[in-house]
């Protein structure tokens, strides 16, 4: 295991943001922590880098254990969500940081630094201030600066939450394929359920201070361990006991003997998909999504009775 | 009221407030004649004040902005008890009239004062020389760098100074190579109001220092005393030439400032 944590709690004040907690991360992976607001995935990650000390518990990295250490001894890359750019310094200098601190010869910084700049595609940029970049570029210096010391692991804290939908699709994509060549353990902390699914390998999904599911993607989704990460990764429906995905759901224009009727309360076209929301009698509402096909097929209007069938539901004990 | 009303009535009340008063010294200075305001500057009493000004200037300037440094670092980046009330007591000497401050160093350092009678027996002078005009200038301008460092401080907020922790850096190269350079331009402005503030000092210098002339007499003093003596060329002279280096200052700080740098 590249980092463990064993039995980790935090408290401020009166706020439980970690309670005995344990996570391992694999050599070489990709792992997102993801939750809501105050799940406690930030300040995990913050006692990984010794950002925060944690009340009890142990934190090991690559079996050593640093909890005891400050965070200029543990060997880790920190990538801020407000990026942390050093304002008074070059794109250049902010790279070249950690290794001036590590006073590494003067050739050999300047040589990592364009190898770092060609790497986060910011070569014509090395002389500029921060202020004088766009936040992906900002952040893409952040990254270029906490690899720049060559960090055992690599921490990014909600690195693309301040960026816009497109740069941050953008720079997910390209974080993915910067791991794959750099293979750095890396552990992302993010609530954009989205985002986790797409870039990491490995998802902890993490609530009120305490691991929910540790899971793959495909895993978190179809086996889902509790309501919790159920209804947190992805979206569902709630029909009595079971739940049901959106996407499960068929609609008939026939009763089909086992469900009541429901009405169409409104037709959404999201391009290919289409997405129906419909209103039953005891007033519980229900997301149906149907291919575009599907819905022309049904010639559904608002307003119209229809019924559904769960072609595939889940019964959480 | 139009924009251009409040522009004109900003720039009269300026005009009338301070560049009048300032420029009538200018004018005094220049009816009276260059040549006696030249004798009254050449005054080895005159030079004398001015040493001791600038004596009081070059020990206050650089304890108030290392206290203020450490000051502002500690109320804004750390925690601990009574830390309210030291930040209000920085702010003690702008609502103490200096004349306070002097009679207060007074039942201090005075013969019958807390440390009067042990300095009266190892034969250290206090009052009426100048660890007196020393201590009341360090006294009146305690507040002005850590009142500007605090706020910058605040604002660029603990995430650059983490970085670089994260990246190696111990807390002293931290300290030197991401905070100081982040507040430089608080500490030059703070370093800026507080000459400014010591130069000017009169009120609590009055009442310690004795104002002894070719002594214990500061700039400001000096003015005073000419100023009592009927000798108003020699007053307008040194009146005018602390307003000079004032001015001086200002055009100084204006023109130092980086433009782009300040996002």
């Amino acid at each position: 295991m590249s980092i463990s944590v064993r039995n980790v709690s935090k408290r401020f004040g009166d706020f439980i943001a970690l309670e005995s907690i344990s996570v391992d991360v694999k050599a070489g992976s990709l792992t997102a922590l993801l939750g809501p607001s105050g799940s406690g995935k930030s300040t995990l990650l913050r006692v990984i880098a010794g950002l925060e000390k944690p009340d009890s518990g142990s934190v090991f990295i690559e079996e050593v254990n640093v909890t005891g250490r400050a965070p200029q001894e543990r060997g880790v890359g920190f990538v801020f969500q407000h990026y942390a750019a050093f304002k008074h310094m070059t794109v250049a200098d902010n790279v070249a940081f950690g290794l001036r601190i590590r006073k590494r010869p003067k050739d050999e910084i300047r040589a990592r630094v364009a190898e770092l700049l060609d790497l986060v595609q910011l070569q014509g940029l090395a002389k500029r201030y921060p202020a004088q970049l766009s936040g992906g570029q900002r952040q893409r210096m952040g990254l270029a600066r906490a690899l720049a010391v060559d960090p055992t692991v690599l921490l990014l804290d909600e690195p693309f939450g301040a960026l816009d939908a497109q740069v941050r699709a953008e720079l997910r994509d390209w974080l993915r394929r910067l791991h794959d060549e750099t293979r750095t353990t890396t552990v992302i902390v993010t609530h954009d359920q989205e985002e986790a699914m797409e870039v990491a390998d490995e998802v902890v999904v993490m609530n009120r201070g305490h691991v929910e599911q540790v899971a793959g993607p495909r895993e978190l989704y179809e086996q889902p361990a509790n309501e919790f990460v159920m209804s947190f990764v992805g979206q569902v429906n709630r029909v009595g006991e079971a739940f049901v995905r959106p996407h499960d759901l068929e609609l008939t224009l026939e009763p089909n003997g086992e469900t009541p009727e429901a009405m169409v309360e409104r037709i959404i076209h999201l391009g290919f998909e289409v997405r129906v929301d419909l209103v039953r009698d005891d007033g519980e509402r229900l997301s149906v999504q149907l291919t575009r096909d599907e819905a022309e097929r049904l010639e559904l209007d608002q307003g119209q009775i229809v019924f559904i069938k769960a072609t595939r539901q889940t019964v959480f004990s | 009221m139009s924009r251009l009303g409040l522009r004109g009535f900003a720039i009269a009340y300026l005009a009338l407030i301070l560049v009048a008063p300032l420029a009538l010294v200018t004018y005094r200075t220049l009816v009276e004649g260059a040549s006696q305001a030249w004798q009254a500057l050449r005054d080895p009493n005159t030079i004398h004040a001015f040493q001791v000004t600038l004596t009081a200037v070059a020990i206050a300037v650089p304890l108030n902005t290392i206290f203020g440094v450490i000051c502002g670092l500690a109320i804004v980046r750390r925690r601990f008890p009574g830390k309210g009330l030291v930040n209000a007591f920085v702010d003690l000497p702008l609502a103490l009239s200096p004349v306070v401050v002097g009679v207060a160093l007074f039942a201090l350092y005075g013969r019958t004062g807390w440390f009067g009678p042990f300095l009266g027996r190892h034969n250290i002078h206090v009052l009426f020389a100048l660890p007196a005009i020393v201590l009341a200038t360090i006294f009146v301008s305690v507040p002005f760098v850590a009142r500007e460092v605090i706020p910058t401080l605040r604002e660029i907020g603990n995430e650059q100074e983490q970085a670089a922790h994260t990246l190696g850096a111990s807390g002293w190269q931290t300290f030197w190579r991401v905070t100081l350079p982040s507040i430089r331009w608080a500490i030059v402005y703070g370093v800026v109001l507080t000459s400014a503030r010591c130069l000017g000092e009169y009120g609590a210098v009055a009442i310690v220092s004795g104002a002894i002339e070719g002594k214990t007499e500061t700039a400001t003093l000096r003015v005073d005393d000419e100023y009592q003596n009927f000798d108003l060329s020699g007053a307008y002279a040194i009146a005018l030439v602390l307003g000079l280096i004032a001015i001086a200052i200002l055009v100084l700080m204006t023109y130092a400032r980086p433009k782009e740098q300040r996002a």
